[in-house]
């Protein structure tokens, strides 16, 4: 824990930075941190924000001073075991190609395959959710094979549909509500990370990990004629 | 209820804000001056999260379709009641079908407008209040209201008195925004930090209430103006690549890959999304344990100000000019 350090964000935060770079078992240790507090219960401590490499955690000075925050964070810390919080595991169905996957033909050739191998490779490797974030549950998913790395676009686009799944650098990425972006997108599911008129309204938490499963058009348009019903198309399964 | 007869820009329904989801993503909203909100509800009898609404520049026009109490906070606003100028700093009764129009405000940005028994919109995940990045919200998915929408009023007393404070808020004058440095500080050249704290900055016309951009001699980072993305909160100060400081507001992204020199203090955090566009200002550097010191006081004084408050004589309808 060398790498430790917890820097004031204001008077009513602070981040608890446990390293410099993003890494798969620095990630589980911030979340893990962030299912300690909460089992804690601190009173004061509002809320906290689970990212990369940090926990950004939102207090109230008049229940709890920010040197306090520190101390029961340190004694957390202290006492955590790595591994404690297996997140879920999804199987997120996506229609390859099509509207929404603007870029599949483009970069396959960019890549020197065919978009059917391109499909394979990135259907065929399990992500993590490192952090929600950007927007109402847009998740960042790590584990894109090295080959799919691709640059984001000089000029964003304007306007990306929600449930497009795309590649950002060197990380996945599902959209969950329609904006511009950068990122390049190789198809769309049916399933809405982000539905304020669903319970759960959000469907990815950081630490789930992510399994994108090819479907067809009909498949594709009968998931999404249920989702727009605000009906869950997917449920979650215990992490292996 | 309430209508929008002509609304002015930016009008959204705001109630105190939407908490416990930054972690999905969802940053609170809720009103950028908290006090002056806090006011308006607590003049016409609501509590002080009731959702109210929120302008910037000049509010417009409204019609009381039922007989209800209205008050305005957050600048100096012109105030009319079927065309008669209204002393602006008390609650006043309107009847049905009463128009009550807000002027433009000549040294504020954002206004709010307080109605007895609160905007009554639907909650979304807990709040009623507008965030349009994330389209919730505000009774009409997240956007601004238009002319014609018709806001629905919570239940309150009608014989309950007009209320006028007796004190001002905290924290109001002032052209010094006191902040924490860090929490990446330590990216910037310590010249730069101590320059960041002692030189100039305007108010630039690229604001909203996701953040205020501010012009200035540029604040470079020492290696680059990319980190690793990670937690923000309402009073970010990020610095990217061209150097111009942006300060995160209320309905802030919740993650962000730029360094952040430094957090404005919650007390002074409505003080700096009241200044209008262009002027100038200094930062000026506390500990965080100053800080929290000072958001103990400014609670207190903001309870202070809100309570007690004066019962105005109800006055009988104005006569129109």
């Amino acid at each position: 824990m060398e790498d430790l350090r917890i820097l004031p964000c204001g008077d009513q935060a602070l981040t608890v930075q446990l390293s410099d770079r993003i890494d798969e078992a620095v990630n589980a240790r911030v979340i893990a941190l962030a299912a300690a507090l909460d089992r804690a219960a601190i009173p004061g401590i509002l809320e906290h924000v689970p990212t990369y490499r940090s926990l950004l955690v939102r207090y109230d000075p008049l229940t709890i001073r920010g040197h306090q925050v520190e101390q029961r964070i340190r004694a957390l810390l202290a006492g955590l075991t790595a591994g404690q919080d297996r997140g879920r595991h999804w199987r997120v169905p996506v229609h390859y190609g099509g509207e929404a996957g603007m870029d599949l033909a483009e970069l396959a050739a960019e890549k020197g395959m065919t978009p059917q191998a391109l499909i394979d490779l990135h259907s065929g490797v399990r992500f993590r959710v490192f952090m929600i974030g950007f927007a109402p549950g847009f998740a960042y998913l790590g584990g894109l094979p090295k080959v799919l790395h691709t640059p984001r676009l000089k000029v964003p686009r304007q306007r990306i549909p929600a449930g497009a799944v795309g590649i950002g650098g060197q990380q996945g990425s599902i959209s969950s509500v329609a904006g511009p972006s950068g990122w390049r997108f190789l198809g769309g599911t049916p399933v809405r990370l982000f539905d304020p008129a669903r319970d759960p309204a959000f469907l990815l938490t950081a630490g789930d990990t992510v399994q994108f499963a090819p479907i067809g058009a009909d498949e594709y348009a009968d998931m999404a004629a249920r989702a727009a019903k605000g009906q869950t198309v997917i449920a979650p399964q215990e992490a292996p | 209820m309430i209508e929008v007869i002509t609304p002015g820009p930016m009008l959204t329904v705001q109630d105190a804000g939407r908490f416990g989801l930054r972690h999905a993503g969802v940053s609170s909203a809720g009103p950028m001056d908290r006090p002056a909100h806090a006011l308006a509800n607590v003049l016409v009898g609501n509590p002080q999260d009731a959702a109210a609404l929120e302008f910037a520049g000049f509010g417009g026009t409204f019609r009381a379709l039922s007989p209800c109490r209205v008050a305005v906070a957050g600048g100096t606003i012109p105030l009319r009641i079927d065309g008669t100028q209204m002393d602006a700093s008390r609650a006043h009764r309107v009847h049905a079908g009463s128009t009550i129009s807000l002027g433009p405000m000549p040294d504020a940005v954002w206004g709010y407008l307080a109605v007895s028994g609160g905007i009554d919109v639907p909650m979304v995940m807990g709040s009623r209040s507008t965030h349009l990045r994330s389209g919730v919200g505000g009774g009409v998915g997240g956007g601004t209201l238009v002319r014609g929408q018709r806001l629905p009023l919570g239940t309150f007393d009608p014989r309950a008195a007009c209320l006028a404070p007796l004190r001002p808020l905290p924290d109001r004058g002032g052209t010094v925004i006191r902040a924490v440095p860090g929490p990446q500080d330590d990216l910037f050249a310590p010249e730069t930090v101590a320059r960041f704290f002692s030189q100039d900055f305007t108010v630039a016309p690229q604001r909203d209430r996701m953040a205020m951009t501010l012009a200035g001699k540029a604040i470079p980072a020492r290696a680059g103006h990319d980190i690793v993305s990670d937690g923000t909160v309402s009073g970010s100060v990020q610095v990217p690549g061209s150097g111009q400081p942006l300060v995160l507001m209320a309905e802030s992204q919740t993650t962000g890959g730029y360094p952040k020199i430094a957090t404005v203090i919650g007390a002074d955090l409505p003080r700096l999304a009241q200044l209008p566009t262009g002027a100038t200002f200094r930062f000026a550097a506390v500990t965080r344990d100053a800080a929290e010191d000072i958001w103990r006081v400014h609670c207190h004084s903001l309870a202070r100000a809100l309570h007690p408050l004066k019962v105005c004589i109800a006055r009988r309808r104005p006569t129109p000019n």
